[in-house]
């Protein structure tokens, strides 16, 4: 018999959760140093470094985060497959949801 | 401001703007072209049985069904919106890079706070059917009080937003040479159009409607940038010569301040303030009622973070945009309103219009017109749910019919409409800004409740909600506080020292630490007094659930069934 209390997810293994929230956090904290920026050289194509390191910045934080979608992905699969056995039946004794 | 002095030595002198009729001719034909998508979509993507639009599933978050690209476009117009596009060049062409470069960090470290957090959101959503993030806070919390909190913070920093909006639009009818008229409304009477027939479409086809108009408005917002930061420099001398001459108009002084206008790299004193603007901007983005409009509209848990990889690009055209500031003192555009007043606003709209041939500068100007639209919609969506379940079922009538819910919020949606155009029509246009800028530090004093909530309900609802009224009480105080050093009005800035140091930061972080302190220090206050706690109705799997996990109300239906079953036949069963 199923309720909402049910797990959705098996129990989370830490690793990759530790892994993107480390990727998460570089990519909320390094953006937001400001003194290692604010400098007008080196310029690019015109650009002061100030400019062009922030917008930059724009695709590393893409790359990060497609790192970590992958990392958190894989990790989210796993754990539905282990409540979601191919006969329909769910686990009873697993009760992590990965807080 | 100090372009206020130049204005009152220009206003004497200035002819009236004449009417670019070519260009106008453009922006009408795209507005129109738009406003049928804008009707059309009534129909696009609904089910037979769902015709009418009869549920707030359906009318508010178009049914719950957006996929990845229809997202990507909807969220892209949703949080770059036209006044962004007026806005941020404007402060880069007054002042430089502190109050508008930060734009491009804010976008920036907004992804991984939307990857963080919207995911959760989503799930416990789904589950729950809730349409609003004060419908989250009462399932989570089991308070009336705080959801109330939550709702009414939402629509009060959500009205000036669209009232800003129709300034975008305002700002692209002046350039064009509209709204010159004799009479006040018949100088308004554009822009009383163009919303009375957006409110219209909205009206009708709910979030379906800025859902289909986001996609002509990104391409052409996308059209007009690229060809704008390609061939305006190749014409000026390069961005070096560009960056100089913003170099030289920064470093002179301003006779009100003593001070220099601004800078186009910010100085030591100016760090702290760069870095909590962008920080705060992020964290706030999220919790206004519009952007979580379109989250729940996604229909998998997955689909937001796709496209908090993807959702970047914009940013890299917010940055050029910006740049656009500068391009426009090199080039020496004087963005002269129909008043004959200097006002910066009206920077990217001159910019384009002085520089490209009419026929293009037409479609750029469109493009930020209609940019105008789809967060406008979106966003009187997103304050009539808000109104709908939150304040009209939760306190008026309980047992409100889904259909009955959504005519309600139909109706809402024209009232927020025809609030927002009162306020700009009848308000001088900076109460709009003062207000947009006070909304900014409200909304994030939601942060705690509801960014706490996804993770934990360790939180006390009372302890929450008097932190919610500390937040928003030394914000608006602080904000109040802040006086324009030329016009001597309050709420003249966002930035504020720290209190007993002088430490220049944004106001709402301020703000935020002492409403997340207070609420901590009186969630442990509360326990040992064992002040009763609020019913939590989630559950920890509803945070993890995705599409294929079913809802928690059908849930309800199996087990009610299997309860009746089980009456008919044995005893009665243990659940």
């Amino acid at each position: 018999m199923s309720n909402s209390a049910t797990p959705t997810r098996g129990p989370a293994r830490p690793g990759p959760y530790i892994v993107a929230g480390i990727i998460l956090t570089i990519g909320i904290v390094l953006p937001l140093v400001v003194p290692m920026y604010a400098k007008h050289d080196p310029e690019l194509l015109g650009f002061p470094f100030f400019y062009w390191y922030q917008i930059l910045w724009v695709f590393v934080e893409a790359g990060l985060l497609w790192i970590t979608y992958t990392i958190v992905t894989r990790e989210d699969k796993r754990r539905r497959a282990a409540v979601h056995k191919p006969n329909g039946s769910s686990l009873s004794d697993s009760n992590g949801t990965g807080k | 401001m100090s372009a206020s002095l130049a204005a009152a030595v220009l206003s004497a002198a200035a002819p009236e703007r004449p009417i670019n009729g070519v260009a106008l001719t453009v922006v009408i034909v795209i507005f129109s072209l738009v406003a049928v998508m804008g009707f059309w979509a009534v129909r696009w993507r609904v089910k037979p049985e769902e015709r009418g639009l009869k549920s707030l599933d359906e009318w508010g978050l178009g049914g719950r069904s957006f996929g990845n690209w229809i997202t990507w476009f909807l969220l892209g117009g949703d949080l770059y919106t036209a006044y962004t596009f007026i806005a941020v060049p404007a402060a880069m062409y007054s002042t430089g890079s502190v109050t508008g470069f930060f734009a491009v960090p804010y976008t920036v470290v907004l992804y991984p706070i939307v990857f963080l957090l919207m995911a959760r959101l989503w799930s416990v959503s789904h589950r729950h059917g809730f349409v609003t993030p004060a419908d989250f806070v009462k399932g989570r919390y089991g308070s009336k009080s705080l959801s109330l909190a939550i709702a009414v913070t939402g629509i009060l920093a959500t009205m000036p937003y669209i009232a800003l909006q129709l300034v975008g639009i305002k700002a692209v009818l002046s350039v064009l040479g509209l709204g010159s008229g004799e009479n006040l409304f018949m100088a308004d009477l554009p822009l009383i159009i163009a919303f009375a027939v957006l409110a219209a479409y909205t009206y009708t086809a709910g979030l379906r409607a800025p859902a289909t108009i986001a996609v002509v408005k990104d391409l052409l917002i996308y059209l007009a940038i690229v060809v704008a930061i390609i061939w305006l420099p190749s014409h000026m001398g390069g961005w070096g010569a560009i960056f100089d001459s913003a170099q030289t108009k920064m470093s002179a002084i301003n006779p009100a301040t003593q001070k220099a206008v601004g800078s186009i790299i910010p100085g030591a004193t100016s760090f702290n303030a760069y870095w909590t603007l962008a920080l705060g901007s992020a964290m706030a983005l999220f919790m206004y009622p519009h952007t979580i409009t379109g989250v729940l509209a996604t229909k998998a848990r997955n689909t937001i973070r796709r496209n908090a990889v993807v959702l970047p690009l914009y940013t890299v055209m917010l940055g050029f945009l910006a740049l656009l500031g500068y391009v426009a003192i090199k080039a020496g555009t004087i963005p002269v309103g129909v008043d004959g007043k200097i006002n910066p606003q009206l920077i990217v709209p001159q910019l384009f219009l002085d520089n490209f041939p009419a026929w293009f500068a037409g479609v750029a100007l469109a493009a930020i017109a209609v940019g105008a639209l789809v967060p406008a919609a979106i966003m009187s969506i997103a304050a009539s749910n808000l109104f709908t379940r939150n304040i009209y079922r939760d306190f008026i009538k309980p047992h409100a019919t889904p259909e009955q819910e959504a005519k309600v919020s139909k109706v809402t949606s024209l009232v927020v409409k025809f609030g927002a155009l009162i306020f700009v029509l009848v308000m001088d246009q900076s109460a709009a800004i003062n207000m947009q800028l006070l909304g900014g530090i409200w909304i994030l004093q939601t942060f705690t409740a509801i960014v706490a909530g996804l993770y934990t309900n360790w939180f006390h609802r009372w302890a929450l909600l008097i932190g919610w009224a500390v937040g928003i009480g030394y914000g608006t105080w602080a904000a109040w506080n802040v006086v324009n050093p030329v016009t001597h009005a309050h709420f003249g800035g966002s930035i504020a020292a720290i209190p007993f140091t002088d430490i220049p930061i944004y106001i709402a972080i301020t703000a935020f630490v002492l409403n997340a302190l207070v609420s901590v220090i009186l969630t442990v206050v509360f326990r040992a007094l064992k002040v009763k706690d609020g019913v939590d109705s989630t559950t920890a799997s509803d945070y993890g659930a995705d599409e294929n996990d079913p809802k928690v109300a059908d849930i309800q239906k199996v087990m009610d069934k299997e309860i009746e079953q089980g009456e008919s036949e044995t005893a009665a069963p243990v659940v």
